[in-house]
């Protein structure tokens, strides 16, 4: 059972929690391996897509989920709607309740925007990235990917590497993967790594080379152009030469390490090609998992009592 | 109007005063003070007899009003977020009896007739004196100086221009060098804006766990060294803000050490949360500079308890529910404090920090003492400007009771012990 | 019932269902989780043991189907359905420990359903204990068990608790 009516972060979950999210969306797997992939399961609920940012990869997944599980899907993209016109987050929020929402998918590029409407809305928040702070699913089909190929999570050895310090999947990871018993290591540049981050459970490593060594799984970040000429590194493709990932850096790592993304990838200058379409590679298995991931829990947090 | 606060135990250690006796007030000055010694009862029914208004402190501590050196009282121009009225209220309510305000209304407080506005509105609507500060710069954009001396002729009594620092070393170095000319301080809101950088938490554990952007404590620290030295090269007198780092604290010690004319204050909320406050994303925790860790907690109070830091103020900043009631990035940064720092701080005194008299100092007698006003403290011909204060009273805070239009308190639901049971200003009285 | 009683009620019902079916052509068991599952792959033990073939069985879950998802005070765990044939053209004999108000068959007949077409569906159960709230009855019992609302049956199955044993219990206060 979940203990709240919302999923804000996997920072909120305990290790039972998670695990338990993870047996259910094995279970919805299933479903989408037949012929039929739809259940009546959450039939006549509402789920809004209530996106600030625009993503068409993780707003397709969720809607994706959602119908499959006969739910009804409204899709609320910033641009086209009233908020643009000045209304306040809360008003909007209220309008989408009114509008009947049983759950609540939001995206925003401010921390913090999940929680705000999980204190002002009676419907489930789920949190599909707010800011810097978390993006609790793509966390969840990340363990649920690994835990699928390596059959457990405890005592491997998981490198994130990339822009940790603005990156919502990063914290996430760090956050699920501690809690499943994993070891966790950061790789990347000192301006992308946030000092303080090293109270947290995690080793830091500045050389892919050093990083690498004895690695079980890869997850590599999208390192996002904007980033540029801000002073966290000097160019593009300095950044990409010293930690991109290559087939002579990955050797480094354990003979069968897995290498994950979470999407959309910058080819060649993050990850080659070479390893984006290669052998270790389980980059497009995330996808198809992410969507049995959001129907578990869409399907756990439906069923839980709102007094 | 003739009033006698009899039955208190009188304390004000300017005046060297700590000992039951009775005050008697006449047309809002103190006409005389009659302290428990041979003669009192018979002077005491002789004032009886004059008296119009006794009021029985009932052996409770009567004390200095207290003097808040850094308020935003938002009018003109943000009147939905406090107006004059309120916000004097607030402070009576809280047991001050003179507030200074802040220069970032609209608009801005850079000219004399902006001054004069405050001044009328404040003895039209105010419940306590209103000294009034004004703008460094025109429009505290931090390019050019703004008219000092006519300000000062109307009644501006410092200059700052908080909200913002002044990020021009060589405006600010004119600025203090200009002020030696009104023997006026220039309070200095410290904060290097590049660094700051957009953040809205202090820089640290909590900021990498929220996913918010963080402030360093040297986005501070380094606004306080600058001006220390700027302080020291001109000879000017210059007075630090809400102070709320430990290397802060530190600076200040040093620099006075060294016989550098610098003064600090700094507010409750430094010496009462930490940056943990923010946790859940409480807008009500969101302040500038923000709520920092624990060591610098301590720090503060080390800093109050040996006098690196003067003055306890407020920085009271109202803001309206609605703009609060958002996105934390969006949501404005500010505290509602009159209403709760005497609790708080008496605080400090119930742990053994400050004693009661030095608190007194903290809140009343340096202010005063720093803004030059000769006719405040507990001596005869004074302005009658008293508070009397239950320094044992427990009472809970409770947004929804304050006077203040702005709610937005990080205290709500606190057990506070001691406040101020009746506050006078000006001879008029204010009870709760 | 105690495990010899058991062991008798599926060799006969293993009888009757290849009587009714003249034969096992184009037979197959699908049992519902989790009792339902153990006697399935019982009852397919009994069939192959009486000469015939081999029949597939599958194991299905019904919690993506239940009618009370909105009622219940926790979700269902969800457990695997495992049907790893095409179920279309085939007589699917669905097997379950207990019948009682008949919902949970109302469930499986959908969750079928969304697999393939299948010829026919008959059900099977161990006890059939009563009140039933849908039109749904079981073509073949293992045994009758009239029981009061408040009682519970319980099919202990030496899979799941090391001992074959179905159970009466009166309710407890308070339940």
């Amino acid at each position: 059972m979940l203990k709240t009516k919302d999923l804000l972060g996997i920072k909120e979950l305990s290790g039972e929690e998670i695990n338990l999210i993870l047996d259910t969306a094995a279970g919805f797997k299933d479903v989408l391996g037949r012929d039929i992939k739809k259940v009546p399961t959450l039939r006549g609920k509402t789920a809004v897509n209530l996106f600030f940012e625009p993503s068409t990869r993780t707003r397709t997944s969720f809607e994706l989920a959602a119908k499959r599980l006969s739910t009804d899907v409204i899709n609320f993209s910033v641009p086209t709607s009233s908020v643009v016109k000045g209304e306040s987050l809360i008003d909007t929020a209220l309008t989408v309740q009114a509008l009947g929402a049983d759950l609540i998918i939001i995206r925003h590029s401010s921390a913090g925007v999940p929680h705000f409407l999980s204190k002002n809305l009676r419907a489930s928040i789920i949190n599909a990235g707010d800011g810097t702070n978390e993006h609790p699913t793509q966390a969840l089909l990340d363990a649920f990917t690994i835990k699928e190929k390596k059959g457990g999570i405890e005592g491997l050895t998981v490198a994130i590497v990339g822009d940790i310090a603005h990156s919502r999947v990063a914290k996430s990871n760090i956050y699920c993967l501690t809690k499943l018993g994993a070891k966790v290591r950061l790789i990347g540049p000192p301006t992308l790594i946030p000092k303080q981050i090293e109270e947290m459970p995690v080793a830091v490593f500045h050389s892919m080379e050093e990083g690498l060594k004895g690695v079980d799984i890869l997850i590599m970040l999208r390192i996002q152009m904007e980033r540029q000429g801000k002073g966290f590194f000097p160019s593009i493709e300095e950044y990409s030469k010293n930690w991109g990932i290559t087939s002579e850096r990955l050797a480094h790592a354990q003979r069968d390490v897995l290498v994950m993304h979470p999407g959309p990838m910058n080819r060649g200058i993050e990850i080659t090609s070479e390893i984006a379409d290669g052998p270790r590679s389980v980059i497009l298995e995330q996808v198809t998992n992410g969507i049995a991931v959001r129907m578990a829990v869409m399907y756990l947090l439906a069923g839980v009592r709102r007094s | 109007m003739k009033i006698l606060i009899k039955n208190g135990h009188i304390i004000d250690p300017s005046q060297g005063l700590d000992g039951m006796g009775d005050i008697f007030i006449e047309n809002g000055k103190i006409k005389e003070i009659n302290m428990k010694r041979k003669a009192h009862d018979a002077k005491r029914k002789e004032l009886l007899k004059s008296s119009v208004r006794t009021i029985d402190a009932g052996g409770l501590f009567v004390m200095p009003g207290l003097i808040d050196m850094h308020v935003h009282l938002r009018e003109p121009g943000f009147e939905y977020k406090e107006t004059i009225k309120t916000g004097t209220g607030a402070a009576v309510h809280g047991g001050f009896t003179t507030v200074c305000c802040m220069p970032n209304t609209y608009p801005v407080h850079d000219n004399a007739s902006v001054t004069e506005f405050i001044i009328r509105r404040a003895a039209e609507e105010g419940s306590c004196t209103v000294l009034p500060i004004g703008a460094i710069t025109k429009g505290q954009k931090g390019e050019e100086l703004a008219e000092m001396g006519t300000m000062v002729k109307e009644g501006c009594i410092a200059f700052s221009d908080d909200g913002s620092p002044v990020m021009n070393s060589l405006i600010m170095r004119r600025a203090l060098e200009y002020s030696r000319t009104f023997e006026v301080p220039i309070i200095s809101h410290c904060e290097d804006i590049t660094l700051t950088d957009g953040g809205v938490v202090n820089e640290g554990l909590m900021s990498v766990t929220l996913g918010l952007k963080g402030i360093p404590a040297e986005s501070e620290e380094i606004m306080i060294y600058r001006d220390i030295a700027l302080a020291e090269l001109t000879g000017a007198r210059l007075h630090v803000a809400h102070v709320s780092t430990e290397g802060s604290v530190q600076l200040i010690r040093d620099a006075k050490n060294r016989g550098v004319r610098v003064t600090a204050e700094t507010c409750p909320h430094y010496f009462s949360l930490t940056e943990d406050a923010v946790s859940g994303y409480d807008t009500n925790a969101k302040v500038n500079p923000p709520l920092r860790t624990d060591i610098d907690r301590q720090a503060i109070k080390e800093g109050l308890r040996d006098g690196t830091i003067d003055v306890i103020a407020t920085d009271h900043a109202p803001h309206h529910a609605d703009e609060k009631l958002r996105e934390f990035d969006m949501a404005p940064s500010g505290i509602s404090g009159l209403e709760t720092a005497l609790g708080l701080s008496l605080g400090l005194v119930h742990e053994g920090v400050l004693t009661l008299k030095e608190l007194i100092e903290k809140m009343s007698l340096r202010p005063a003492r720093i803004l030059g006003l000769d006719d405040k403290g507990l001596k005869v011909g004074s302005v009658a400007d008293i508070v009397i204060v239950d320094l044992n009273r427990e009472w809970k805070v409770d947004p929804g009771e304050f006077v203040s239009k702005g709610r937005n308190t990080p205290f709500n639901g606190w057990i506070l012990k001691g406040m101020a049971a009746v506050t006078i200003s000006k001879g008029r009285i204010y009870e709760q | 019932m105690n495990e010899h009683d058991i062991k008798r009620a599926l060799t006969r019902i293993a009888h009757e269902i290849i009587e009714k079916n003249r034969g096992t052509k184009d037979l197959c068991l699908v049992g519902i989780q989790r009792g339902g599952v153990h006697l399935a792959k019982r009852l397919a033990a009994e069939i192959k043991a009486i000469g015939e073939k081999d029949i597939p069985v599958g194991s299905l879950d019904i919690a993506l189907y239940r009618d009370d998802l909105t009622i219940r005070k926790e979700q269902p765990v969800i457990r695997r359905t495992e049907v790893p044939f095409e179920v279309t053209d085939l007589k699917i004999i669905l097997v379950d420990d207990v019948l009682f108000t008949g919902r949970s068959i109302r469930a499986a007949m959908d969750a079928i359903m969304d697999l393939g077409r299948p010829a026919s569906i008959q059900l099977t159960v161990l006890i059939d204990r009563g009140h039933r709230e849908l039109p749904i009855k079981a073509d073949f019992i293992g045994k009758n068990i009239p029981t009061a609302l408040s009682e519970v049956v319980e099919v202990q199955l030496r899979e799941e608790v090391g001992r074959d044993r179905v159970v009466l219990k009166k309710a407890k206060k308070g339940a």
